[in-house]
């Protein structure tokens, strides 16, 4: 009786393995930012690393600080583009997007795998049900070199989420709600399986966005059941078995859940929007490998269709990639969006992460689709992060305070 | 290899101390490694630096390094100086990251480790002493791969000298 975790890991070790067993298994792909692949370029050249395991299952993204604000970071984009050149491995240039967009979009990731990503939201591939783990830079060299990576494999959190999330209450509110009643360090080694009713009637996208955020919880990995999930290509549904152990189980029934709104300084710092409506903010963000898809963007418009931002607010847009930009162009939604008032700048990471554009001021409150909000995540310590959902985000701004239509 | 053991004066922090934090995403796009620790825990405590002597001890509470795969997490504590970490727990890659460059971390769930207290630690025996109370804490095991890696003082030391994971 396994669980996914423990059926994925077992297929690729060769025998069948059971949560606290350390393993050494086989990868089937791994990825790495301009945040991280510097590092582990260098890694690789330390360990006597001369070509790549399998080219045609690494890729570089530069989307963390895209396109380049200086000079020393544009060398470091440099390094990343050598190494694809010289190792013949896909780099996703500027604007394409962020990893875990394109990663997802571009099919180098599928369902049933083991994938190692230098990101921490590399569990965002648990939308697929695959088993995708985040690590640093040498962690990730080494993958890189060996086509190994050694785990333990991990003890599974079930949570079942019963009902249909009702109208105007999105998979970002959810898992919002979800991390709070979790903890930032609730699933810390642990994974998560999410099933039921509300996840198996999401899209792709929503399952993502649900999926991103298990690394809020602490996730070592999460797998979002593949009922009802729809690729466009044939795979597997693969399903734990009945009667597989948990280490714990959560239910909730999500048919009255209310938008939820995460405060200052921390993803976990969630409830209800209600207490948190009329605070004033001055800067709306939607984006990020948590919210930056196209639904969630045509949401934003739904919201500022025909109206204008709030005066002494602004709105940044960076769309989660090339593709859902150009699926937001010609579907009028980005139409929309800029009429309003809102700023779209280049496919990536965008303001999340603080390493480039749309710093936030001292004192000033933020409403961002993102998924971390510590102090001086956008790159200025002194200012206030609330998380929450694009609806949300969109509607803040074009009041100038927390609202949610 | 042998390990030194770290020993050092204690620097307690709290809970929940994320990679932000540590060191702020603004910072991290640099194969620097000092202008990484230029800036370690600038946002958590702006005199830190100036506290810290070199091979001092940062303790801290549950969850220590949450968030972000940064492994410039590490990377600026050792550069500031930093011979080992104690936590209640760790973040997952956070743990990894620190043991993949060399630099020591216990878990200690039970730990009382007060400011400034001298702390001389054990590496192969997973101890710690605490010179200023006299208590001595028994920190988590390391799995063996993990211990191994440390041993041989990060996970690229590891892979030039065996070339891939030995059998666990």
């Amino acid at each position: 009786m396994l669980t996914t975790a423990e059926k994925i890991l077992s297929q690729k070790a060769g025998k069948t393995v059971r949560a606290g067993e350390l393993v050494v298994v086989s990868v089937d792909g791994v990825m790495a930012t301009d945040t991280t692949a510097p590092s582990a370029l260098k890694a690789f050249a330390k360990m006597g690393g001369q070509t790549v395991w399998n080219p045609d299952r690494c890729a570089l993204v530069i989307d963390h600080a895209a396109p380049a604000p200086n000079e020393r970071i544009a060398n470091l984009h440099q390094l990343m583009r050598d190494f694809a050149q010289a190792q013949g491995i896909r780099l996703f240039e500027i604007g394409e997007g962020i990893c875990h967009q394109v990663m997802v979009e571009q099919q180098y990731v599928r369902p049933n795998e083991v994938f190692i990503g230098a990101d921490s939201h590399t569990p965002t591939y648990g939308a697929l049900n695959t088993f995708a783990c985040g690590v640093g830079s040498t962690d990730l060299a080494a993958v890189m070199l060996t086509g190994k990576t050694w785990l333990k494999v991990p003890p599974t959190i079930h949570i079942r989420c019963t009902g249909q999330l009702p109208p105007h209450v999105s998979a970002k509110d959810l898992v919002l709600f979800l991390t709070g009643k979790v903890g930032i360090s609730g699933a810390t080694y642990q994974a998560i399986e999410f099933e039921g009713e509300a996840f198996a009637q999401m899209s792709l996208a929503a399952r993502m966005c649900v999926a991103n955020m298990a690394a809020e919880m602490g996730a070592k990995t999460c797998f979002v059941h593949p009922k009802g999930l729809s690729l466009p290509y044939e795979f597997e549904a693969l399903y734990p078995d009945e009667g597989a152990t948990y280490a714990a189980t959560y239910e909730f029934e999500v048919s009255d859940l209310k938008p939820q709104i995460a405060a200052p300084e921390s993803p976990d710092n969630v409830g209800d929007i209600t207490p948190h409506l009329g605070q004033p903010v001055q800067y709306g963000f939607i984006g990020t490998c948590g919210n930056g898809r196209l639904e969630d963007l045509q949401a934003a418009a739904a919201v500022l269709a025909g109206k204008r931002l709030a005066s002494g607010t602004r709105l940044v847009i960076a769309p989660a990639s090339r593709a859902v930009f150009l699926a937001a162009m010609n579907d009028g939604t980005a139409q929309t969006l800029i009429e309003a008032g809102a700023s779209f700048i280049t496919p990536g990471c965008g303001p999340c992460v603080g390493s480039h554009e749309g710093v936030p001021a001292d004192g000033e409150t933020v409403i961002s689709s993102a998924n971390r909000n510590f102090k001086g995540r956008m790159g200025n310590p002194r200012a206030h992060i609330y998380l929450a959902s694009p609806a949300t985000v969109a509607a803040s701004v074009l009041h100038g305070y927390i609202a949610n239509s | 290899m042998l390990m030194n053991n770290p020993a050092g004066k204690a620097h307690v922090y709290g809970d929940n101390i994320d990679t932000d934090r540590i060191i702020p995403g603004k910072y991290t796009k640099t194969l620097d490694a000092q202008s990484l620790a230029a800036h370690v825990l600038e946002d958590l405590d702006p005199d830190f630096r100036q506290k810290l002597t070199l091979g001092d001890i940062l303790v801290a509470g549950d969850n220590f390094g949450c968030g972000s795969s940064r492994e410039q997490a590490p990377v600026a504590l050792q550069t500031a100086g930093v011979s080992l970490v104690i936590a209640r727990y760790f973040a997952r890659i956070f743990f990894r990251n620190a043991i993949n460059i060399g630099l020591p971390v216990m878990e200690i769930p039970d730990h009382d480790i007060a400011n400034d207290d001298r702390l001389e630690a054990d590496l192969q025996q997973g101890t710690v002493r605490n010179l200023t109370t006299g208590k001595t804490y028994q920190a988590a095991a390391l799995p063996p791969i993990m211990f191994r890696i440390l041993q041989e003082g990060g996970l690229v030391n590891y892979l030039k000298k065996y070339g891939s994971y030995q059998s666990l």
